[in-house]
């Protein structure tokens, strides 16, 4: 993978703090890490960077699951099954992540009478919005194997259970990977959101460090960056793991 | 009604099927005893793959009755059963598993649809390796074997559910000309092991040594059933002459 890629957020970083300097407000100690209060500055910045992922790998994990158990009634020869499929879909994509974040957080432990931690509402709000679009994905990365694999899985005689198991979602997982890495990604990107109902992942950690230095450009600028290389791992990771399958495939 | 064999391990009574207002079959009947063989010929279209996929439950049937060794097919667990212990396919298209090697692709099904244990699946998919004649195949995936060994793994691989009866859909059709000849002489040597069988075919040579019987369909209908010396040197219908002349012409 290409090592401009990797390194093009760091250019960003002397091209912002240019345009900074000459507004006359860029002040670098905020985040120098060589100096003490800077040092400490960014490295609680950074400690937001382990909720941001937990966060987004928890969700994604449910939401994959969720995604799947909702595409399956969505390939049903039976009407009922299809239309519960398309009223989740429908219904899900229609409410903004922040909305059903805040919903989650404020309203469900009073609709069920249980109470939620900050980082299972975020969980289950980013888990449920995605998922809508991990059932799509997958309904439409099942469409795309040819039936004579469901004819054939049904000639030797398995349930649907192992055809889907052994014979199916094998094929259909390795054609959305890329798909699933977007969607990753895209987690990634609205954890952010959480930063509303309190958890300390790295955009929340940005505002309490500006609310505390009043230097918030200098902040999200680093906030920007933290995301930038972050996202760009993952995506290298991604494509990484992608060559990999295809490899593992020319065998 | 046609009266019912008693003697028929397969039997069609009645046989209707619809695709939405199309009908593929047609009043079909038919019986087949037990380590019969059946040759269906005819022209595209006619109902020929409509007619085995009824027979192993591929496409459900709207009227009539199917039977198997006495157990007629519906969505009960009693049929799937009976499909399980005694019917094999294999397709025009060999739909291998391409993501599972050759042995993963022969005891996907002894192992999950049957309950064996890894070692005994294992001993079947070599023992039925051996007798499709690519032993040495067995760690391979798919797109590396030709388009004959493919079909042969995939009739190796109906075989490992060691089925009564085996249901070919015009197996050799998406084959290389040269091809051909391996995958035939595989399945001649199948039926004479005494394996009942169903096959669409227009290798007319091979029908003539292999088939008890040789069924001609068109527009969905059974139009002329008889054995092969009958059947190519005087058929009765019209439409079946016609039809042996195209195709022996070639
Ligand atoms: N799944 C299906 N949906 C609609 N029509 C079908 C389907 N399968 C087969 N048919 C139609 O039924 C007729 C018989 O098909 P088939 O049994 O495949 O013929 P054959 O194998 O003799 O060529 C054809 O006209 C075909 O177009
Ligand atoms: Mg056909």
């Amino acid at each position: 993978m290409s090592f401009r890629r990797l390194i093009s957020p760091f250019a960003l970083f002397p091209v912002l703090a240019f345009l900074g300097g000459c507004s006359g407000n860029w002040g670098w100690y905020v985040v120098n890490p060589s100096i003490p209060a800077g040092r400490r500055n960014l490295l609680f910045l950074l400690d937001g960077l382990y909720y941001t992922i937990a966060l987004s790998v928890t969700a994604i994990l449910i939401s994959i699951i969720l995604g799947l158990l909702v595409a399956l009634p969505g390939l049903a020869s039976q009407r009922p099954a299809r239309v519960i499929n398309r009223v989740y879909v429908e219904l899900v994509r229609a409410v903004p992540i922040l909305v059903l974040i805040l919903w989650v957080y404020y309203g469900l432990p009073q609709v069920a009478d249980i109470s939620i931690s900050v980082f299972w509402a975020g969980v289950l709000a980013l888990a449920i919005s995605d998922s809508a679009f991990q059932a799509e994905i997958f309904r439409a990365g099942i469409q795309s194997i040819d039936r004579g694999q469901h004819e054939a899985a049904h000639s030797i005689s398995l349930s649907y259970v192992d055809k889907m198991r052994f014979v199916i979602l094998p094929q259909a997982i390795k054609r959305i990977l890329p798909a699933l890495g977007n969607q990753l990604v895209y987690m990634l990107k609205m954890s952010s959101l959480v930063s509303v109902i309190g958890m300390e992942e790295l955009t929340r950690r940005a505002n309490e460090l500006v609310v505390t230095e009043y230097r918030p450009l200098e902040i999200y600028t680093v906030l920007v960056l933290e995301y930038l290389v972050l996202i760009l791992v993952v995506s290298a990771a991604v494509r990484w793991f992608e060559m990999r399958m295809g490899a593992a495939d020319k065998r | 009604m046609a009266a019912a064999d008693a003697s028929a391990f397969i039997s069609l009574r009645n046989v209707d099927k619809y695709f939405g207002d199309f009908q593929a079959l047609d009043d079909v009947s038919l019986d087949i005893g037990l380590g019969q063989k059946i040759v269906i010929c005819g022209p595209s279209g006619s109902g020929k793959s409509t007619l085995i996929r009824c027979i192993n439950r591929l496409e459900t049937h709207d009227r009539g009755a199917i039977s198997i060794d006495g157990v007629t097919l519906d969505d009960g667990a009693a049929a799937r059963a009976v499909l399980r212990n005694n019917v094999g396919m294999v397709f025009q298209q060999f739909n291998l598993f391409p993501h599972l090697s050759i042995l993963e692709n022969l005891t996907l099904g002894p192992v999950r649809a049957r309950g064996l244990d890894p070692q005994k699946s294992r001993e079947l998919a070599e023992y039925y390796l051996e007798r499709v004649k690519i032993p040495e195949q067995i760690d391979k995936y798919p797109h590396q074997l030709s388009g004959g060994q493919q079909q042969r793994v995939a009739i190796a691989r109906a075989l490992c559910m060691e089925p009564r009866i085996m249901l070919f859909d015009e197996p050799t059709s998406a084959l290389d000309p040269e091809m051909i000849a391996e995958v035939l002489e595989v399945i001649e040597e199948l039926a004479g092991s005494g394996m009942t069988m169903i096959c669409v075919t227009h290798e007319m040579g091979f029908a003539g040594h292999v088939a008890d019987q040789m069924v001609f369909m068109d527009h969905g209908r059974i139009v002329e059933m008889a054995p092969p010396d009958t059947f190519f040197s005087k058929p009765e219908s019209e439409r079946c002459r016609t039809f042996l002349q195209q195709i022996l012409r070639h």
